[in-house]
């Protein structure tokens, strides 16, 4: 394989890695700018996800199963989210740290009952036979260079999110409400704003967008109790990184991240990149602790 | 209410201190420790490791006991973590005062455990494989040693034409050593080393690694990875085109159960070495799996690890009545002089240096989640807990001390 080829395979990986962080941390970023929650069953929502799939290829096998539980788990999870706010979330609005060991411990019921309902060992979600393809490239400089239609899926899919979420909160009501009690809470709900209501939405919106993320993380790793875990570290990091609950501060963070991975793996081993990574990212919030895109907002001083 | 409460609490008081009391007082049974991980992550492949073991001691009730008394179990929960398995063997050795105990999975498990079997003059039957590179005379090392699984999976490897090989691992212990001895030998029979990665533990990201595979072109990849990162690494490796028919992978840490939860549709066509497969044939295995069936429900399936579990149940209740006693150096002794017995991974033996003399095969992973024996060693091979290339100067002989 030419070496041009293997670079552009890399940058290729390091979207591909970037666009699985984006949709981890979506939903993330919006809860947390908007309400400063900090949920920790998140991961969660992503596991959810994931076994909605399951389900749903259960009852709608064959090759659209997977686009038949894409909305299926935006809507299971976002419901469940909804709950989550009302029962938990809601009640411990003004104590941040609380809310803090509230998800934290909803997170561990999450994973018992995934545990009692489907056993602890996962279960199975195949990638549909027609992304089993991959695009290669056989002569000239990009000769050896593959392209896996699974990733481009992927990234097809987390570019589609990103922008209907940006277009919902730049472009119609409920996103200018939405942007209204980010910046100033209170004068937002003097005119009139129910921002009990938005805050709701917002949530709900969030982690039915983890759901949605959940079923194509199904497509490349395990469904499992615990996957969640494995991705809610990255997504954290790529939330504060981008600068708290920015969207463009988010994705840009996820593409740095997803690069700068892919990049030091072509020198080092992915332990070893894991470190730089984290070493890379305490420099980062050294030099610039507000994030890639400061967020200005009255909701936190009042 | 509260009298009825009260009543029932006695009565429960009662019927427990009872339970404890009868076989502390009974003269006719030996106490034995299991000590598996109930809780934790490695609850997945210690549990079924624990009822086999339970298996093996009904079955040995059934017809008696050993030496005339009934074996007791005293079962208990290591919890995933090295610490308390230290903690709890002490408990077992010293308030129990178990006669020998079956138990650990993990290196780091078993490692914890050393210090506490040799300073109480204990013995245990460790049943997994695992990296070699250690020899006390007070574990019985059943699991296979690095020439009994890894380096036949090599040579195996070898006979097919595989001349350029990557190797892929999680990053701890167990890979890291294994992957030694394999780049020691990979050098010294002229084979090329394509390459050589490590994920954390847990990792799910394959995209740099498959990157690397694809540049490198090499025939065969021989992966460490543990647990789930296996999944993500096998859907990955699809997604890129390189299905096990395509690129083939030998894998070492994926058994019947690991290959029943992971899909055997992502799987099939894989390699894997072990001592056993549940496909062997012979009517102790057929025995063995029968049984476990019987007792755990048809749908379960049993594995290497399992079944060394069981099988050191019997060779130290054959051992215990050889030596007359159940001292545990007297029974070490025995088990050694026992020579060949009859199990269900065929003929075994404990060696001097209290390693298993075992064969090994490799199986390809079939649709239906079993394995097909494609190749076995032709005949026992001898334990080398050191090896000679990667340790020179390093051997295990024949213990005398306890």
């Amino acid at each position: 394989m030419h070496e041009t080829a293997f670079l552009i395979g890399q940058i290729f990986n390091g979207f591909s890695v970037a666009s699985l962080f984006i949709m981890a941390a979506l939903g993330l970023a919006l809860s947390f700018g908007l309400m400063r929650v900090i949920n920790m069953a998140h991961g969660e929502m992503l596991m959810l996800g994931g076994y909605l799939a399951y389900l749903t290829l259960l009852v709608v096998p064959g090759p659209l199963g997977i686009l038949v539980a894409m909305p299926v788990a935006f809507i299971g999870a976002a419901l469940l989210g909804a709950v989550l706010e009302l029962t938990v979330i809601h009640r411990l609005s003004a104590r941040p740290l609380d809310t803090l060991l509230a998800t934290w411990g909803v997170s561990l019921i999450l994973q018992q009952a995934a545990r009692n309902l489907f056993g602890a060992i996962g279960v199975q979600v195949v990638a549909p036979s027609w992304l089993n393809h991959t695009i290669s490239f056989s002569t000239g400089i990009l000769s050896g260079l593959t392209l896996p239609d699974t990733r481009l899926f992927i990234l097809a899919v987390a570019a589609l999110i990103l922008g209907g979420v940006a277009l919902l909160i730049n472009k119609t009501r409920l996103g200018l409400y939405v942007r209204a009690v980010n910046q100033d809470r209170p004068i937002a709900a003097a005119l009139g704003v129910n921002a009990r209501l938005i805050d709701l939405c917002v949530f709900a919106l969030g982690t039915g967008v983890a759901g949605l993320a959940g079923v194509i993380l199904a497509l490349l790793g395990p469904v499992t109790p615990t996957v969640g875990q494995s991705y809610i570290v990255p997504a954290f990091l790529v939330v504060i990184l981008g600068g708290l609950g920015s969207l463009v501060g988010t994705t840009i963070a996820s593409i740095m991240v997803g690069l700068f991975t892919a990049l030091i793996e072509i020198y080092v081993d992915v332990s070893v990149a894991q470190v730089l990574l984290l070493a890379f990212v305490i420099l980062f919030i050294q030099i610039r602790p507000q994030g890639v895109i400061a967020v200005r907002s009255r909701a936190l001083e009042g | 209410m509260t009298m009825r409460k009260l009543g029932l609490a006695a009565a429960l008081l009662a019927s427990t201190a009872l339970g404890l009391a009868a076989p502390a007082h009974a003269e006719g049974t030996v106490k034995v420790g299991v000590l598996q991980s109930l809780s934790g992550t490695m609850a997945i492949s210690e549990v079924p490791l624990e009822d086999a073991e339970l298996l093996a001691i009904d079955q040995l009730n059934a017809k008696g006991g050993v030496l005339g008394k009934k074996i007791v179990p005293v079962v208990e929960d290591g919890a995933s973590d090295p610490a308390i398995f230290a903690q709890k063997a002490t408990k077992l050795l010293q308030q129990d005062k178990v006669v020998t105990v079956f138990g650990g999975w993990t290196s780091a498990s078993r490692k914890a455990m050393l210090p506490v079997f040799q300073r109480l003059h204990g013995l245990l039957w460790y049943p997994v494989q695992f990296e070699g590179n250690e020899c006390s005379p007070n574990i019985m090392y059943s699991g296979a040693q690095p020439n009994q699984q890894a380096l036949p999976a090599l040579e195996w490897a070898e006979k097919q034409g595989y001349k350029k090989i990557f190797l892929v691992g999680s990053d701890y212990v167990y890979p890291r050593t294994a992957n030694l001895i394999l780049k020691k030998h990979i050098k010294h029979d002229g084979l090329t080393l394509s390459g050589e990665e490590y994920v954390p533990l847990g990792g799910t990201d394959f995209s740099s690694i498959i990157a690397e595979i694809q540049r490198t072109k090499p025939d065969i990849i021989i992966n460490t990875l543990n647990g789930d990162s296996n999944v993500s690494f096998f859907k990955q490796m699809a997604a890129a085109g390189m299905t096990p028919d395509k690129m083939p992978v030998m894998s070492f840490s994926i058994a019947e159960p690991e290959a029943k939860a992971m899909g055997p549709s992502l799987l099939a066509g894989s390699y894997t070495s072990w001592n056993y497969f549940q496909s062997l044939p012979g009517k102790m295995n057929a025995d063995f799996v029968a049984a476990y069936k019987a007792k755990y429900g048809k749908d379960s399936v049993v594995d290497d690890p399992m079944v060394h579990g069981y099988e050191d149940v019997m060779i130290w209740a054959k051992a215990a009545e050889k030596a007359g006693s159940f001292d545990p150096k007297k029974v070490r002794n025995a088990a050694i002089a026992l020579g060949f017995v009859d199990s269900p991974l065929g003929e075994v033996k404990f060696d001097p240096n209290q390693s298993m003399v075992q064969k090994a095969y490799i199986g390809e992973l079939q649709p239906d989640g079993q394995f097909k024996i494609i190749w076995s060693s032709p005949k026992p091979i001898k334990p080398q807990p050191y090896d000679p290339l990667t340790f020179p100067g390093k051997t295990c002989g024949a213990h005398s001390n306890f």
